[in-house]
């Protein structure tokens, strides 16, 4: 490893503050410089770690540009048909009810193609966690109008800008699960500053905590940038995440337990 | 243990089998004629005794889905649908094909195109035995011509499926799935707590990861994985091949008929026997892979042969071909969800081929 | 009073250069490379070691994992 280091005489084993979890593969993974999906998939790695979970989790990856979960966390993983993850995964659980298992989907997965899907694991209460990145754009396919994107954005199939007279409303998934009897956790957060970050992990484990306790559907909204498909510089798209997105996502609980 | 004797409707025997197989689990979705299947099932309430999972899904899609994701765990898991659901199941097909997957799919075929009729057809041969879904691949598919098969042919299924990692395709029709006939049930078997290696259970510190894909964006890795694909499909025509004959020995006109249309043909054959032409009557109980080899033998015997089916011709493509031109062969059938009559057949085989 | 030092280790071939790292560091330590690795992307790196506190907030965003970090009271 060709490495860039700071004062080496700090560099000890005894002082090591962090480090990327074994959880998380050597491989590198295949998102543009700057997507969220690494370090959302690092924070839920680094949960199955401390949880010591590895080998009690089936992940089920979607079809977009999170396809190949399975090569980047090391855990056993089905990578299951466009917007089907939630019905795989409740199979899973309804089968292996002692194991943890979740879903990992973008918005065109979770959103659109599979909001039947989404909407009757949550209302079944399916007990499983699942992780959904809106980026408000099918990024893998390159950058084409969501079911997320927001009014007036421009994607490469509304490249005036989302007219939601012809082209529909953004769909608020994680607002309408919040009003199921089955979801019994549903939050919105972002992993974009290192504050969010630690937030998000934190929900994670609250997660998997409730899972443990077999106590429903959890559903974590994670609002993330697609610097590629948003035509931006990593760092721009963070803010443009800021300024635009989370006025329309508001960060934050939607559903919380009652305790 | 003695086997139990009952009487049932096909679709019953199916969930009764299923139950005592010793399945994991079952999805489904109402549609008729099968849905006496998914109603069994919750009547029986399984989950109390052998622990199987039974749930409706929200359509056929969700269904076939939740099969994938048991089947990925190495679970022995199964759906049911008819026609229409079968169209909607088959993306979710092509997928656990692709992955590898074992499960059973139990189609109680209706006549369609469309939303079509309720009444039994078999015009789902070629979505059954030629791919349905996209890409290269075949199920196991097999033929139930009696409420006994549609019983017998859960655990055969099990068997294939898992043997050859690859999912089993029971086509029924409407007519078997509908009547009660008498049926011995295999004692119950407890179900396995053992999953195959591949299979996604979790990850022991002492395996790798274990992934379930249909996915490899290399397109020579994607060919290698094509390639092994058809080297299963050829040891399955080598050696899964399963058909009955009735009166072959000494037949000079030969049917070819599966399921219900089986069932009316044999009777045509008595009928033309007792009139003195020699009919015979091959039926194929797996449709793929099909009775190639045999109905090529036969048709250095016979002087012609009729596929009698209720479609407009879909089977006759496969016996055409193993033929290949050796004697005439041609297709009678019903269609609309109306079961062809012996003396129909009869009238047919007299008229296309024995005076044609 | 006890000083917090920290130091962070980049892997400079994985790194993708999207400053993320760079833009989260309280102190100022993370720049970004005049030059390219491997893979043609502007590297982060410790431009200004003294200044690491050992927060890790550098390696918490990081999308791709490539930062280690170290720290200790001097």
């Amino acid at each position: 490893m060709i490495e860039a280091t700071g004062i080496k005489e700090i560099i000890k084993p005894e002082n090591l503050a962090y480090r990327k979890t074994d959880i998380m593969t050597d491989n590198i993974l295949s998102y543009c410089p700057g997507c969220g999906h690494g370090t959302a998939h690092r924070i839920l790695a680094e949960v199955i770690d401390e949880e010591e979970l590895q080998s009690q989790t089936i992940g089920v990856s979607p079809v977009g540009c999170s396809v190949m979960m399975y090569n980047y966390l090391d855990v056993d993983i089905q990578q299951a048909a466009h917007g089907r993850a939630p019905a795989v995964a409740t199979a899973i659980k309804r089968l292996m009810p002692e194991k943890f298992v979740f879903t990992y989907q973008g918005d065109g997965d979770l959103a659109a193609i599979g909001t039947a899907e989404t909407i009757h694991a949550c209302n079944r209460g399916e007990n499983i966690l699942i992780i959904f990145i809106n980026n408000g754009i099918y990024g893998m396919t390159g950058g084409q109008m969501a079911p997320t994107t927001l009014p007036g954005m421009k994607s490469s199939t509304s490249p005036f800008g989302r007219d939601v007279k012809t082209m529909g409303n953004p769909l608020k998934m994680t607002d309408i699960v919040a009003t199921l009897p089955g979801t019994y956790y549903v939050t919105r957060q972002s992993v974009h500053t290192p504050a969010n970050v630690r937030k998000t992990k934190k929900a994670i484990r609250k997660a998997v905590q409730y899972q443990k306790l077999d106590k429903g559907t959890c559903f974590i909204e994670i609002v993330a940038n697609c610097p590629s498909g948003w035509k931006m510089t990593p760092v721009q798209s963070n803010k443009w995440m800021e300024e635009t997105m989370f006025p329309f996502y508001p960060l934050g609980d939607l559903k919380t337990p009652e305790e | 243990m003695e086997k139990e004797l009952r009487l049932m409707k096909g679709n019953e025997a199916v969930a009764e089998a299923a139950i005592r197989a010793g399945t994991d689990g079952y999805f489904g979705y109402p549609i008729t004629p099968q849905s006496e299947i998914l109603e069994y099932l919750m009547e029986a309430n399984p989950g109390e005794t052998t622990g199987m999972v039974v749930l409706q899904a929200e359509s056929e899609i969700a269904a076939i889905n939740m099969v994938y994701g048991g089947a990925a765990c190495g679970k022995k898991v199964m759906t049911s649908s008819s026609s229409p659901g079968i169209s909607l199941k088959q993306e979710g097909i092509s997928y656990i094909a692709g992955a590898e997957l074992p499960c059973l799919i139990v189609n109680v075929v209706r006549a369609g195109p469309g939303l079509g009729a309720i009444q039994p057809a078999q015009s789902d041969y070629f979505q059954s035995v030629k791919g349905g879904g996209h890409g290269d691949y075949h199920l196991i598919v097999l033929a139930p011509s009696s409420v006994q098969e549609m019983a017998d042919f859960v655990e055969l299924g099990f068997e294939l499926a898992f043997k050859y990692r690859n999912p089993v395709m029971m086509l029924s029709d409407g007519a078997i799935g509908q009547m009660m006939e008498k049926v011995y049930l295999s004692p119950q078997k407890e179900r396995s707590s053992d999953s195959p290696l591949w299979a996604t259970t979790g990850k022991p510190a002492s395996r790798p990861r274990n992934f379930i894909t249909s996915l490899d964006l290399d397109p020579y890795g994607q060919e290698v994985f094509n390639n092994k694909l058809q080297a299963k499909y050829a040891e399955i025509r080598e050696k899964e091949v399963r058909y009955e004959e009735f009166l072959c020995e000494d037949a000079e006109y030969l049917l070819v008929a599966y399921g219900t249309s089986a069932r009316v043909s044999q009777k045509a054959v008595q009928i033309l026997r007792g009139e003195g032409i020699k009919v015979g009557l091959l039926r194929p109980i797996t449709l793929f892979p099909f009775p190639t080899k045999r109905i090529y033998e036969l048709a250095g015997k016979v002087k012609g042969m009729l596929s009698v089916e209720m479609s407009a011709g879909q089977m006759v493509e496969d016996v055409l071909l193993a033929v290949n031109g050796k004697v005439p062969v041609k297709h009678f059938g019903r269609l609309g969800g109306i079961v062809t009559t012996p003396e129909e057949v009869v009238e047919n085989l007299k008229s296309k081929i024995i005076g044609g | 009073m006890a000083k917090i030092k920290g130091s962070i280790v980049v892997n400079m071939e994985n790194c993708k250069g999207c400053e993320i790292c760079m833009v989260s560091c309280p102190t100022g330590t993370i720049s970004m490379a005049k030059e390219v690795n491997g893979k043609g992307y502007y590297y982060a790196y410790p431009a200004n070691p003294d200044l690491c506190i050992g927060c890790a907030s550098c390696a918490m965003v990081c999308p791709d994992g490539v930062i280690t970090v170290y720290k200790t009271k001097i």
